[in-house]
């Protein structure tokens, strides 16, 4: 755990008897989770064991039935108000990018600074250009999503979330949608976040890059957290029958 | 010989095959290529000549262009009869509007022309004051102009509980104090209501305050220059006809149909089961019921249903009913595009913390309306075309201006009839036409991005 996230103490997010169902499937099953400031986790697990919907659930995109979300200090409820303020502070990247096609990449970094945080509109493009700069295509600036390589498309994803300055950042498969020869430029820019001390949770099956950003990783069947622990006890003992048969059939 | 290869050498990329171009090229290889093709183009040719010839006769080789009244087409058996057309065009423009006062129908038209042109061209300046001096200015300005405006307001809401024209009969340029004076204070009795109820749900008060005020403002806005007196004779619309309706309805019909549809297909999709119940009741009802029976329910039966004195003028009835009718269409025409707009969409709006309207009107709707623009443009032309049922209601359209015209003895000839169906179906197609083709060039744009995107690739 670095040393940032010592000192400050305070979680970033405190998860805990969560639970959700859909329709009658039980999609997560008692949730028990805090995550301090700085922290990065990768959460990993078979598909469908619910590793989405967790992160989803930090930031209202699914709601949960049971149990108590608090992120930065403010609990998940159904007011509009704090869900909005929650939203505003959690920043996500999604598997398909989502970018919106009919804005161009300047804009789309643009307009939620202009109507949510309601800065001037040169104030937003400065920031724009910035995380774009960071994210190494401020050239691309004025072109469409379309014009783009996925690896870029997904770097701008990237770059129009930190504009708004999220102390939180979710990565939700951030790769899987990627060509192999695009995964690396994506992974570099988030390995770049996590250098800097951004409080990360990453839905991944990038492994080696999970072994080399993470603080802990959470491993998921079943809608349940069979196992956290850090990288290196992780991989080299994990404690889990579960999670030694996953290890097995991913690596090699 | 191994299996293995290594290229050596990276081949120079090659013309595509197939590239002859110019005019003879394309007659050789579309029209004259086999003696399969020859054949078809000789049976097409055919039958546009047979089919062309006898309409080219009629409108032009055959046709009467000069005369006084019926005796210069009388013995014209298969050519048209312009003069008719010519002698009776006021009528198939304006109706019976006096006609002393074209010219107030005339600037409506230029006013019209003026402010669509640059609107319709994406890269003339000014959006934003267009689109407002189009869909603000100009309906009140045309309203003013076409009735003569005047509407000497007596009450609003509080007059009718309360004679204020008793104590203030003080009248400035056609606008009565007393009617004001109600404005001002039933607007603002109203503002402070909804500005308590929503402060009981959690809405702070200074921002309904100020939204209520401020929408009451700019319907003053509105009313004001209807009420006051400009000076012009008042023209009653069953003098109006021709033209002149068939644009007003469907002006009125297209631009109210589109926020209409989109209200209702966003309602139709809302998590809130009493707006979506509504949503869905209004669009089937209206989709249910003919038009004509939306007219004829409107003019001849709703008085019976209104409240003794409230008495809506007999075009608005039918504007009301046309706007209604195409809202609901457009409705769902516009659900269709919503349906495209893919759910990452919604989930990334929402991510970065923008807001349901937010969503919708900057990320939703301008994907939604882009994907449906052959579907809005469709319905439009329908539109455009269904104004002529207002004749069920005795208002006569172009079309019921030019078949009123036949019966005048003074034109009575073999051929009035199909002259005047021949104007008012070049009138239709001219119009159509033109919002088709407009359709297609917005299309193409809306699709240059994705070709811009071809094109950097190489």
């Amino acid at each position: 755990m670095s040393d940032l996230a010592s000192v400050q103490g305070a979680a970033a997010v405190e998860m805990s008897g969560v639970n959700k169902w859909f329709g009658s499937f039980h999609v997560l099953r008692e949730i028990d989770l805090t995550v301090k400031r700085g922290e990065r986790i990768v959460i990993c697990g078979p598909s469908g064991s619910g590793k989405s919907t967790l992160i989803r659930c930090i930031n209202r995109l699914e709601e949960h039935q049971q149990g108590r979300i608090v992120v930065d200090g403010v609990e998940l409820t159904s007011d509009l108000r704090s869900i909005d303020a929650i939203r505003a502070d959690v920043g996500m990247v999604f598997q398909q990018f989502n970018l919106f096609p009919h804005l161009t990449i300047l804009e789309n970094c643009t307009l939620a600074q202009i109507w949510v945080r309601r800065r001037p509109k040169a104030e937003a493009e400065e920031i724009a250009m910035k995380y774009l700069t960071r994210v190494r295509i401020p050239e691309q600036a004025n072109k469409y999503p379309a014009q783009l390589s996925g690896g870029q498309q997904q770097r701008v994803a990237i770059a129009r979330a930190l504009c708004m300055n999220p102390k939180i950042m979710l990565f939700d498969e951030p790769t899987s949608a990627l060509d192999p020869e695009m995964i690396k430029e994506v992974l570099d820019t988030i390995r770049g976040l996590a250098e800097d001390g951004m409080t990360m949770l990453i839905v991944t099956h990038e492994m080696s890059f999970a072994r080399q950003v993470a603080d802990r990783i959470i491993f998921m069947d079943e809608g349940q957290i069979i196992e956290i622990n850090r990288p290196e006890e992780f991989f080299a003992h994990p404690k889990h029958e579960r999670t030694k048969r996953f290890l097995s059939q991913i690596l090699d | 010989m191994s299996a293995a290869f290594v290229r050596e050498q990276t081949l120079a990329p090659r013309p595509a095959p197939f590239a002859a171009t110019g005019v003879k090229a394309w007659v050789g290889q579309r029209l004259f290529a086999t003696p399969r093709d020859i054949a078809m183009t000789m049976i097409g040719f055919a039958a546009f000549v047979l089919l062309a010839m006898p309409l080219i006769r009629f409108l032009f080789l055959d046709a009467v262009w000069q005369g006084e009244n019926r005796d210069a087409c009388a013995h014209v058996l298969t050519g048209a009869c312009w003069p008719f057309v010519a002698a009776k065009f006021n009528q198939f423009i304006y109706g019976f509007y006096p006609a002393d006062q074209l010219w107030r129908p005339n600037i409506v038209f230029a006013l019209g022309a003026i402010l669509l042109v640059p609107l319709a061209v994406p890269s003339a300046p000014w959006k934003r004051l267009n689109a407002f001096l189009f869909l603000v200015v100009y309906p009140v300005a045309s309203f003013v102009l076409l009735t003569g405006g005047n509407l000497d307001a007596e009450h609003f809401i509080l007059g009718y509980f309360i004679r204020i024209e008793d104590h203030v009969d003080l009248v400035w340029h056609g606008m009565r104090a007393a009617f004001w004076l109600d404005y001002a204070f039933s607007s603002l009795v109203l503002s402070l209501a909804v500005a308590l109820i929503g402060w009981l749900f959690g809405t702070p008060l200074s921002t309904s305050l100020k939204v209520m005020v401020g929408l009451f403002a700019l319907l003053a806005l509105v009313i004001a220059p209807a009420d006051a007196d400009f000076g012009l004779s008042w023209v009653e619309t069953r003098e109006w006809g021709g033209l002149l309706v068939t644009l007003v309805v469907a002006v009125t019909g297209i631009v109210a149909a589109l926020p209409i549809g989109i209200l209702l297909a966003l309602g139709r999709r809302s998590e809130m089961p009493l707006v979506r119940w509504a949503s869905v009741a209004f669009i089937e009802f209206w989709r249910g019921v003919p038009l004509i029976t939306v007219l004829f329910f409107a003019t001849y039966m709703l008085p019976l249903f209104l409240p003794g004195g409230a008495n809506i003028e007999r075009l608005v009835r039918a504007l009301i009913g046309v706007a209604l009718f195409s809202g609901a269409y457009m409705a769902e025409v516009v659900r269709g595009g919503l349906a495209a707009v893919p759910k990452g969409q919604y989930e990334s709006a929402a991510a970065l913390g923008l807001g349901y309207w937010q969503t919708m009107l900057l990320i939703v709707l301008p994907q939604a309306l882009t994907n449906v623009i052959p579907g809005i443009v469709n319905n439009f032309i329908g539109l455009f075309k269904d104004t002529t049922l207002v004749q069920i209601v005795a208002i006569l359209d172009l079309l019921g201006q030019i078949r009123s015209a036949f019966s005048d003895p003074n034109w009575a000839s073999p051929t009035t009839l199909y002259t005047g169906f021949a104007f008012a179906g070049a009138i239709y197609f001219a119009f159509c036409f033109a919002m088709s083709r407009y359709s297609l060039f917005l299309e193409r744009r809306a699709g240059a991005s994705q070709l811009r995107m071809e094109a950097n690739r190489t």
